[in-house]
Protein backbone atom coordinates (compact mmCIF):
# COMPACT_ATOMS: atom_id res chain seq x y z
CA UNK A 1 0.00 0.00 0.00
CA UNK A 2 2.98 2.23 0.51
CA UNK A 3 3.41 2.24 -3.21
CA UNK A 4 0.09 4.01 -3.65
CA UNK A 5 0.95 6.87 -1.30
CA UNK A 6 4.30 7.51 -2.89
CA UNK A 7 2.84 7.46 -6.38
CA UNK A 8 1.62 11.04 -6.61
CA UNK A 9 4.89 12.99 -6.79
CA UNK A 10 6.60 10.05 -8.47
CA UNK A 11 4.15 10.16 -11.36
CA UNK A 12 4.63 13.89 -11.79
CA UNK A 13 8.37 13.42 -11.87
CA UNK A 14 8.03 10.67 -14.44
CA UNK A 15 5.79 12.82 -16.58
CA UNK A 16 8.30 15.64 -16.40
CA UNK A 17 11.08 13.27 -17.47
CA UNK A 18 8.98 11.86 -20.29
CA UNK A 19 8.06 15.33 -21.54
CA UNK A 20 11.68 16.46 -21.41
CA UNK A 21 12.82 13.35 -23.29
CA UNK A 22 10.11 13.83 -25.91
CA UNK A 23 10.95 17.47 -26.44
CA UNK A 24 14.62 16.52 -26.76
CA UNK A 25 13.74 13.87 -29.33
CA UNK A 26 11.61 16.34 -31.29
CA UNK A 27 14.41 18.86 -31.39
CA UNK A 28 16.96 16.25 -32.45
CA UNK A 29 14.63 14.89 -35.11
CA UNK A 30 13.54 18.22 -36.48
CA UNK A 31 16.57 20.43 -36.27
CA UNK A 32 19.66 18.26 -36.58
CA UNK A 33 21.22 16.30 -39.41
CA UNK A 34 21.76 13.25 -37.24
CA UNK A 35 18.10 12.28 -37.37
CA UNK A 36 18.33 10.63 -40.80
CA UNK A 37 20.87 8.14 -39.48
CA UNK A 38 18.85 7.62 -36.34
CA UNK A 39 15.70 7.08 -38.35
CA UNK A 40 17.41 4.64 -40.69
CA UNK A 41 18.62 2.63 -37.73
CA UNK A 42 15.20 2.65 -36.10
CA UNK A 43 13.47 1.73 -39.36
CA UNK A 44 15.66 -1.32 -39.71
CA UNK A 45 15.09 -2.22 -36.06
CA UNK A 46 11.31 -2.26 -36.42
CA UNK A 47 11.11 -3.66 -39.95
CA UNK A 48 10.15 -7.18 -38.74
CA UNK A 49 6.99 -5.61 -37.34
CA UNK A 50 6.04 -4.36 -40.78
CA UNK A 51 6.59 -7.79 -42.27
CA UNK A 52 4.39 -9.39 -39.62
CA UNK A 53 1.71 -6.72 -39.92
CA UNK A 54 1.40 -7.15 -43.67
CA UNK A 55 1.26 -10.94 -43.32
CA UNK A 56 -2.56 -11.23 -43.22
CA UNK A 57 -2.89 -9.16 -46.37
CA UNK A 58 -0.18 -11.14 -48.14
CA UNK A 59 -1.85 -14.40 -47.16
CA UNK A 60 -5.23 -13.11 -48.24
CA UNK A 61 -4.06 -11.96 -51.64
CA UNK A 62 -2.11 -15.22 -52.00
CA UNK A 63 -5.27 -17.18 -51.27
CA UNK A 64 -7.25 -15.12 -53.78
CA UNK A 65 -4.68 -15.98 -56.41
CA UNK A 66 -4.83 -19.64 -55.45
CA UNK A 67 -8.56 -19.80 -55.90
CA UNK A 68 -8.69 -17.74 -59.05
CA UNK A 69 -10.32 -19.82 -61.71
CA UNK A 70 -8.38 -21.26 -64.60
CA UNK A 71 -10.40 -19.26 -67.10
CA UNK A 72 -9.71 -15.97 -65.35
CA UNK A 73 -6.01 -16.72 -65.23
CA UNK A 74 -6.02 -17.44 -68.94
CA UNK A 75 -7.89 -14.19 -69.61
CA UNK A 76 -5.48 -12.23 -67.50
CA UNK A 77 -2.54 -13.88 -69.19
CA UNK A 78 -3.89 -13.01 -72.63
CA UNK A 79 -4.51 -9.43 -71.57
CA UNK A 80 -1.03 -9.05 -70.12
CA UNK A 81 0.55 -10.50 -73.26
CA UNK A 82 -1.36 -8.02 -75.35
CA UNK A 83 -0.23 -5.12 -73.16
CA UNK A 84 3.35 -6.34 -73.29
CA UNK A 85 3.23 -6.55 -77.08
CA UNK A 86 1.78 -3.08 -77.40
CA UNK A 87 4.28 -1.56 -75.00
CA UNK A 88 7.20 -3.34 -76.63
CA UNK A 89 6.10 -1.82 -79.91
CA UNK A 90 6.09 1.60 -78.30
CA UNK A 91 9.48 0.91 -76.73
CA UNK A 92 11.03 0.25 -80.15
CA UNK A 93 9.91 3.68 -81.24
CA UNK A 94 11.10 5.14 -77.95
CA UNK A 95 14.55 3.61 -78.41
CA UNK A 96 14.83 5.26 -81.79
CA UNK A 97 13.60 8.59 -80.45
CA UNK A 98 16.00 8.42 -77.51
CA UNK A 99 18.90 7.84 -79.85
CA UNK A 100 17.80 10.73 -82.01
CA UNK A 101 17.30 12.93 -78.97
CA UNK A 102 20.77 12.22 -77.57
CA UNK A 103 22.29 12.96 -81.00
CA UNK A 104 20.45 16.25 -81.16
CA UNK A 105 21.46 17.09 -77.62
CA UNK A 106 25.06 16.26 -78.46
CA UNK A 107 24.78 18.62 -81.44
CA UNK A 108 23.45 21.32 -79.18
CA UNK A 109 26.20 20.65 -76.70
CA UNK A 110 23.85 20.04 -73.78
CA UNK A 111 24.01 17.23 -71.27
CA UNK A 112 22.39 14.01 -72.46
CA UNK A 113 19.43 12.65 -70.54
CA UNK A 114 20.49 9.51 -68.77
CA UNK A 115 18.23 6.60 -68.22
CA UNK A 116 19.52 4.96 -65.07
CA UNK A 117 18.91 1.65 -63.43
CA UNK A 118 15.51 0.73 -62.00
CA UNK A 119 14.21 -1.57 -59.34
CA UNK A 120 10.68 -2.65 -58.49
CA UNK A 121 9.80 -2.44 -54.82
CA UNK A 122 6.66 -3.52 -53.02
CA UNK A 123 4.91 -1.39 -50.44
CA UNK A 124 5.00 -3.10 -47.06
CA UNK A 125 3.08 -0.58 -45.06
CA UNK A 126 1.31 2.66 -45.80
CA UNK A 127 0.72 4.75 -42.83
CA UNK A 128 -2.30 6.87 -43.18
CA UNK A 129 -1.55 9.37 -40.52
CA UNK A 130 -2.59 12.69 -42.01
CA UNK A 131 0.55 14.28 -40.61
CA UNK A 132 2.92 11.91 -42.31
CA UNK A 133 2.34 10.49 -45.75
CA UNK A 134 4.96 7.81 -45.86
CA UNK A 135 5.24 4.27 -47.09
CA UNK A 136 7.62 1.49 -46.12
CA UNK A 137 9.18 -0.45 -48.99
CA UNK A 138 10.58 -3.97 -48.97
CA UNK A 139 13.91 -2.95 -50.48
CA UNK A 140 16.80 -1.55 -48.47
CA UNK A 141 20.50 -0.84 -48.55
CA UNK A 142 21.14 -4.51 -49.40
CA UNK A 143 19.51 -3.81 -52.75
CA UNK A 144 21.45 -0.61 -53.23
CA UNK A 145 18.73 1.79 -52.15
CA UNK A 146 20.05 5.15 -50.98
CA UNK A 147 18.51 8.20 -49.34
CA UNK A 148 16.80 10.83 -51.52
CA UNK A 149 16.22 8.35 -54.27
CA UNK A 150 13.21 9.18 -56.48
CA UNK A 151 10.25 6.86 -56.67
CA UNK A 152 7.66 6.53 -59.45
CA UNK A 153 4.80 4.24 -60.32
CA UNK A 154 3.13 3.50 -63.64
CA UNK A 155 1.30 6.81 -63.76
CA UNK A 156 3.63 9.37 -62.21
CA UNK A 157 6.02 10.49 -59.51
CA UNK A 158 5.32 9.01 -56.07
CA UNK A 159 7.95 10.40 -53.73
CA UNK A 160 11.47 9.93 -52.45
CA UNK A 161 13.32 7.71 -50.01
CA UNK A 162 14.01 9.35 -46.65
CA UNK A 163 15.56 6.59 -44.59
CA UNK A 164 17.08 3.24 -45.43
CA UNK A 165 17.48 0.05 -43.44
CA UNK A 166 19.15 -3.14 -44.67
CA UNK A 167 15.95 -4.80 -45.87
CA UNK A 168 13.40 -2.01 -45.85
CA UNK A 169 13.26 1.68 -46.48
CA UNK A 170 10.88 4.54 -45.85
CA UNK A 171 9.67 6.87 -48.55
CA UNK A 172 8.09 10.28 -48.24
CA UNK A 173 5.21 10.82 -50.67
CA UNK A 174 4.78 13.99 -52.69
CA UNK A 175 1.52 14.64 -50.87
CA UNK A 176 3.21 14.93 -47.47
CA UNK A 177 3.13 18.46 -46.21
CA UNK A 178 6.87 18.55 -45.68
CA UNK A 179 7.53 17.60 -49.29
CA UNK A 180 7.93 19.88 -52.29
CA UNK A 181 9.42 19.31 -55.72
CA UNK A 182 10.31 21.42 -58.69
CA UNK A 183 7.92 21.06 -61.64
CA UNK A 184 7.42 22.53 -65.07
CA UNK A 185 4.11 23.04 -66.87
CA UNK A 186 4.20 21.03 -70.07
CA UNK A 187 2.21 23.47 -72.19
CA UNK A 188 3.96 26.71 -71.29
CA UNK A 189 7.21 25.60 -69.69
CA UNK A 190 6.64 27.69 -66.55
CA UNK A 191 8.79 26.41 -63.72
CA UNK A 192 7.27 26.28 -60.28
CA UNK A 193 7.14 24.25 -57.10
CA UNK A 194 4.46 21.74 -56.13
CA UNK A 195 4.14 21.15 -52.41
CA UNK A 196 2.13 18.56 -50.52
CA UNK A 197 -0.76 19.52 -48.27
CA UNK A 198 -1.25 16.33 -46.29
CA UNK A 199 -4.13 15.31 -48.55
CA UNK A 200 -3.89 12.30 -50.80
CA UNK A 201 -5.29 13.87 -53.93
CA UNK A 202 -4.12 17.46 -53.75
CA UNK A 203 -0.89 19.38 -54.23
CA UNK A 204 -0.46 23.13 -54.09
CA UNK A 205 1.47 24.90 -56.82
CA UNK A 206 3.14 27.88 -55.19
CA UNK A 207 4.76 31.18 -56.13
CA UNK A 208 2.95 31.67 -59.42
CA UNK A 209 2.41 35.38 -60.16
CA UNK A 210 -1.03 36.57 -61.27
CA UNK A 211 0.19 36.98 -64.83
CA UNK A 212 1.44 33.40 -65.16
CA UNK A 213 -0.14 31.41 -67.96
CA UNK A 214 -1.56 28.36 -66.29
CA UNK A 215 -4.99 26.83 -66.60
CA UNK A 216 -6.93 23.82 -65.46
CA UNK A 217 -5.82 20.63 -67.17
CA UNK A 218 -2.20 21.66 -67.57
CA UNK A 219 0.19 18.76 -67.06
CA UNK A 220 3.00 19.33 -64.57
CA UNK A 221 6.23 17.40 -65.18
CA UNK A 222 9.36 17.20 -63.08
CA UNK A 223 11.80 19.88 -64.14
CA UNK A 224 14.96 18.17 -62.87
CA UNK A 225 16.04 21.43 -61.26
CA UNK A 226 15.84 20.07 -57.73
CA UNK A 227 18.70 17.73 -58.62
CA UNK A 228 16.74 14.83 -57.22
CA UNK A 229 13.96 13.89 -59.59
CA UNK A 230 15.03 13.22 -63.17
CA UNK A 231 13.45 15.49 -65.74
CA UNK A 232 10.24 14.80 -67.59
CA UNK A 233 8.23 12.50 -65.34
CA UNK A 234 4.55 13.41 -64.94
CA UNK A 235 3.68 14.69 -61.46
CA UNK A 236 0.19 16.15 -61.42
CA UNK A 237 -2.52 17.81 -63.43
CA UNK A 238 -3.73 21.30 -62.53
CA UNK A 239 -7.20 20.94 -61.09
CA UNK A 240 -8.11 24.40 -59.80
CA UNK A 241 -6.88 27.90 -60.48
CA UNK A 242 -8.07 30.81 -58.34
CA UNK A 243 -7.11 34.33 -59.26
CA UNK A 244 -7.51 36.91 -56.55
CA UNK A 245 -6.03 40.27 -57.54
CA UNK A 246 -5.52 41.27 -53.92
CA UNK A 247 -3.04 38.43 -53.42
CA UNK A 248 0.50 38.51 -54.76
CA UNK A 249 0.29 34.94 -56.07
CA UNK A 250 -2.34 32.78 -57.67
CA UNK A 251 -3.80 29.88 -55.73
CA UNK A 252 -3.32 26.80 -57.87
CA UNK A 253 -4.09 23.23 -56.90
CA UNK A 254 -3.11 20.09 -58.76
CA UNK A 255 -4.07 16.42 -58.54
CA UNK A 256 -1.18 13.92 -58.57
CA UNK A 257 -1.18 11.35 -61.35
CA UNK A 258 -0.02 8.58 -59.06
CA UNK A 259 -2.83 7.14 -56.98
CA UNK A 260 -0.99 7.74 -53.75
CA UNK A 261 -3.62 6.15 -51.56
CA UNK A 262 -3.51 2.77 -53.29
CA UNK A 263 0.06 2.16 -54.38
CA UNK A 264 1.26 -1.44 -54.16
CA UNK A 265 4.36 -1.47 -56.35
CA UNK A 266 6.74 1.36 -57.08
CA UNK A 267 9.78 1.80 -59.27
CA UNK A 268 12.99 3.05 -57.67
CA UNK A 269 15.09 5.17 -59.99
CA UNK A 270 18.82 5.69 -60.08
CA UNK A 271 19.00 8.84 -62.13
CA UNK A 272 22.52 7.85 -63.19
CA UNK A 273 26.00 9.17 -62.56
CA UNK A 274 25.94 11.54 -65.54
CA UNK A 275 23.31 13.70 -63.89
CA UNK A 276 25.47 14.06 -60.78
CA UNK A 277 28.38 15.14 -62.96
CA UNK A 278 26.19 17.82 -64.43
CA UNK A 279 24.99 19.04 -61.07
CA UNK A 280 28.14 18.93 -58.97
CA UNK A 281 29.85 22.04 -60.45
CA UNK A 282 27.00 24.12 -59.05
CA UNK A 283 27.58 23.10 -55.46
CA UNK A 284 30.48 25.43 -54.55
CA UNK A 285 28.33 28.47 -55.18
CA UNK B 1 8.37 -13.81 -8.31
CA UNK B 2 4.63 -13.38 -7.91
CA UNK B 3 4.97 -9.66 -8.52
CA UNK B 4 6.21 -10.10 -12.05
CA UNK B 5 3.30 -12.34 -12.92
CA UNK B 6 2.36 -12.16 -16.58
CA UNK B 7 4.48 -9.21 -17.59
CA UNK B 8 5.13 -11.01 -20.86
CA UNK B 9 1.39 -11.15 -21.56
CA UNK B 10 1.11 -7.38 -21.12
CA UNK B 11 3.92 -6.84 -23.59
CA UNK B 12 2.29 -9.31 -25.96
CA UNK B 13 -0.95 -7.31 -25.97
CA UNK B 14 1.00 -4.10 -26.54
CA UNK B 15 2.83 -5.72 -29.44
CA UNK B 16 -0.47 -6.77 -31.01
CA UNK B 17 -1.74 -3.21 -30.61
CA UNK B 18 1.32 -1.90 -32.45
CA UNK B 19 0.76 -4.43 -35.23
CA UNK B 20 -2.84 -3.27 -35.57
CA UNK B 21 -1.55 0.29 -35.81
CA UNK B 22 0.55 -0.44 -38.89
CA UNK B 23 -1.54 -3.15 -40.52
CA UNK B 24 -2.19 -2.22 -44.17
CA UNK B 25 -5.81 -1.30 -44.83
CA UNK B 26 -7.85 0.42 -47.51
CA UNK B 27 -7.59 4.18 -47.40
CA UNK B 28 -11.26 4.74 -46.55
CA UNK B 29 -11.06 2.45 -43.52
CA UNK B 30 -7.76 3.84 -42.33
CA UNK B 31 -9.13 7.27 -41.53
CA UNK B 32 -11.30 5.61 -38.90
CA UNK B 33 -8.62 3.43 -37.38
CA UNK B 34 -8.75 3.69 -33.57
CA UNK B 35 -5.53 4.44 -31.71
CA UNK B 36 -5.04 0.84 -30.62
CA UNK B 37 -1.71 1.33 -28.90
CA UNK B 38 -2.97 4.20 -26.75
CA UNK B 39 -6.21 2.39 -25.86
CA UNK B 40 -4.36 -0.72 -24.74
CA UNK B 41 -1.85 1.28 -22.68
CA UNK B 42 -4.72 3.15 -21.03
CA UNK B 43 -6.44 -0.11 -20.16
CA UNK B 44 -3.34 -1.50 -18.48
CA UNK B 45 -2.74 1.79 -16.67
CA UNK B 46 -6.25 1.60 -15.30
CA UNK B 47 -6.06 -2.07 -14.38
CA UNK B 48 -2.48 -2.30 -13.10
CA UNK B 49 -1.19 1.22 -12.51
CA UNK B 50 1.80 -0.12 -10.58
CA UNK B 51 2.99 -2.12 -13.56
CA UNK B 52 2.13 -0.04 -16.57
CA UNK B 53 2.41 3.70 -16.42
CA UNK B 54 4.25 6.59 -17.94
CA UNK B 55 7.45 4.75 -18.81
CA UNK B 56 5.58 2.10 -20.79
CA UNK B 57 3.45 4.79 -22.43
CA UNK B 58 6.54 6.76 -23.37
CA UNK B 59 8.26 3.74 -24.91
CA UNK B 60 5.13 2.72 -26.79
CA UNK B 61 4.57 6.26 -28.01
CA UNK B 62 8.15 6.37 -29.20
CA UNK B 63 7.67 3.09 -31.06
CA UNK B 64 4.51 4.50 -32.61
CA UNK B 65 6.50 7.51 -33.76
CA UNK B 66 9.05 5.24 -35.38
CA UNK B 67 6.41 3.05 -36.98
CA UNK B 68 4.16 5.76 -38.36
CA UNK B 69 6.82 8.28 -39.27
CA UNK B 70 5.65 11.28 -37.26
CA UNK B 71 8.36 13.51 -35.82
CA UNK B 72 10.11 11.47 -33.12
CA UNK B 73 8.78 12.26 -29.67
CA UNK B 74 5.40 13.66 -30.68
CA UNK B 75 3.45 10.51 -29.94
CA UNK B 76 5.71 9.76 -26.98
CA UNK B 77 4.77 13.07 -25.37
CA UNK B 78 1.05 12.75 -26.12
CA UNK B 79 0.95 9.17 -24.83
CA UNK B 80 2.78 10.17 -21.64
CA UNK B 81 0.46 13.09 -20.89
CA UNK B 82 -2.76 11.13 -21.42
CA UNK B 83 -1.42 8.17 -19.43
CA UNK B 84 -0.43 10.52 -16.62
CA UNK B 85 -4.01 11.79 -16.35
CA UNK B 86 -5.38 8.25 -16.26
CA UNK B 87 -2.71 7.04 -13.81
CA UNK B 88 -3.51 9.85 -11.36
CA UNK B 89 -7.25 9.23 -11.52
CA UNK B 90 -7.33 5.47 -12.04
CA UNK B 91 -9.33 4.79 -8.88
CA UNK B 92 -12.12 7.11 -9.98
CA UNK B 93 -12.15 5.94 -13.57
CA UNK B 94 -12.29 2.30 -12.51
CA UNK B 95 -15.56 2.91 -10.68
CA UNK B 96 -17.31 4.30 -13.74
CA UNK B 97 -19.49 2.10 -15.89
CA UNK B 98 -18.04 1.07 -19.21
CA UNK B 99 -20.21 3.59 -21.07
CA UNK B 100 -19.07 6.44 -18.82
CA UNK B 101 -15.50 5.28 -19.29
CA UNK B 102 -15.97 5.37 -23.03
CA UNK B 103 -17.26 8.95 -22.88
CA UNK B 104 -14.38 10.00 -20.66
CA UNK B 105 -11.97 8.24 -22.96
CA UNK B 106 -13.38 10.27 -25.82
CA UNK B 107 -12.16 13.36 -23.98
CA UNK B 108 -8.72 11.83 -23.47
CA UNK B 109 -8.50 10.78 -27.11
CA UNK B 110 -9.51 14.26 -28.22
CA UNK B 111 -6.78 15.68 -25.99
CA UNK B 112 -4.31 13.21 -27.49
CA UNK B 113 -5.21 14.21 -31.04
CA UNK B 114 -5.10 17.90 -30.24
CA UNK B 115 -1.67 17.52 -28.64
CA UNK B 116 -0.51 15.58 -31.66
CA UNK B 117 -1.85 18.22 -33.98
CA UNK B 118 -0.42 21.16 -32.07
CA UNK B 119 3.04 19.64 -31.88
CA UNK B 120 3.00 18.59 -35.52
CA UNK B 121 1.74 22.03 -36.45
CA UNK B 122 4.63 23.72 -34.68
CA UNK B 123 7.19 21.29 -36.05
CA UNK B 124 6.09 20.63 -39.61
CA UNK B 125 3.19 23.02 -40.20
CA UNK B 126 0.37 20.56 -40.91
CA UNK B 127 -3.12 21.81 -41.69
CA UNK B 128 -6.10 20.78 -39.65
CA UNK B 129 -8.94 18.79 -41.16
CA UNK B 130 -11.97 17.76 -39.07
CA UNK B 131 -11.56 14.24 -40.47
CA UNK B 132 -8.48 13.83 -38.25
CA UNK B 133 -10.81 13.48 -35.29
CA UNK B 134 -12.60 10.34 -36.50
CA UNK B 135 -10.37 8.05 -34.40
CA UNK B 136 -11.79 9.75 -31.29
CA UNK B 137 -15.26 8.50 -32.17
CA UNK B 138 -14.17 5.04 -33.26
CA UNK B 139 -11.99 4.78 -30.17
CA UNK B 140 -15.01 5.48 -27.98
CA UNK B 141 -17.08 2.90 -29.85
CA UNK B 142 -14.34 0.29 -29.60
CA UNK B 143 -13.59 0.86 -25.91
CA UNK B 144 -16.37 -1.30 -24.35
CA UNK B 145 -15.37 -4.30 -26.48
CA UNK B 146 -11.68 -3.77 -25.93
CA UNK B 147 -12.24 -3.37 -22.19
CA UNK B 148 -14.20 -6.61 -22.05
CA UNK B 149 -11.66 -8.47 -24.17
CA UNK B 150 -8.63 -7.27 -22.21
CA UNK B 151 -10.31 -7.99 -18.87
CA UNK B 152 -10.98 -11.54 -19.96
CA UNK B 153 -7.40 -11.76 -21.20
CA UNK B 154 -6.11 -10.44 -17.88
CA UNK B 155 -8.20 -12.87 -15.82
CA UNK B 156 -7.49 -15.80 -18.09
CA UNK B 157 -3.74 -15.46 -17.67
CA UNK B 158 -3.99 -14.12 -14.11
CA UNK B 159 -1.94 -11.07 -14.91
CA UNK B 160 -1.51 -8.87 -11.85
Amino acid sequence: MNAIFSRGPLLGLRLLLAVLCSVGLMMVDRYTERSTQLRSFLTSAVSPLFYVASLPETLLSGATEQFMSHQRLLDENARLKETLLRQNGQLQLLGYLQQENSKLRALLGSAPLTDGQRLVAEVLAVYSHPFSHQVVLNKGSNDGVTEHQPLIDESGVVGQIVSVGPTSSRALLISDNTHALSVRAERTGIRTVAEGLGQWDLLRVIHLPQSADIREGDRLLTSGLDGLFPEGYPVAVVSRVQKDESQPFMTVYATPYAQLDRIRHVLLLWPGARLDDVLSPEEPN
Amino acid sequence: MRRSNGLGFIYLSLLVALLLTVMPMPQQVKLFRPDWALLVVLYWTMALPGRVNILTAFVLGFLTDVLVGTVLGVNALAFSVVTFIVAVNYLKIRNFSVIQQALLLGLFLALYHLLLFWLSHFLTGVYFLPAYLWPVLTGMLVWPWLFWLLRRYRRQFKIQ
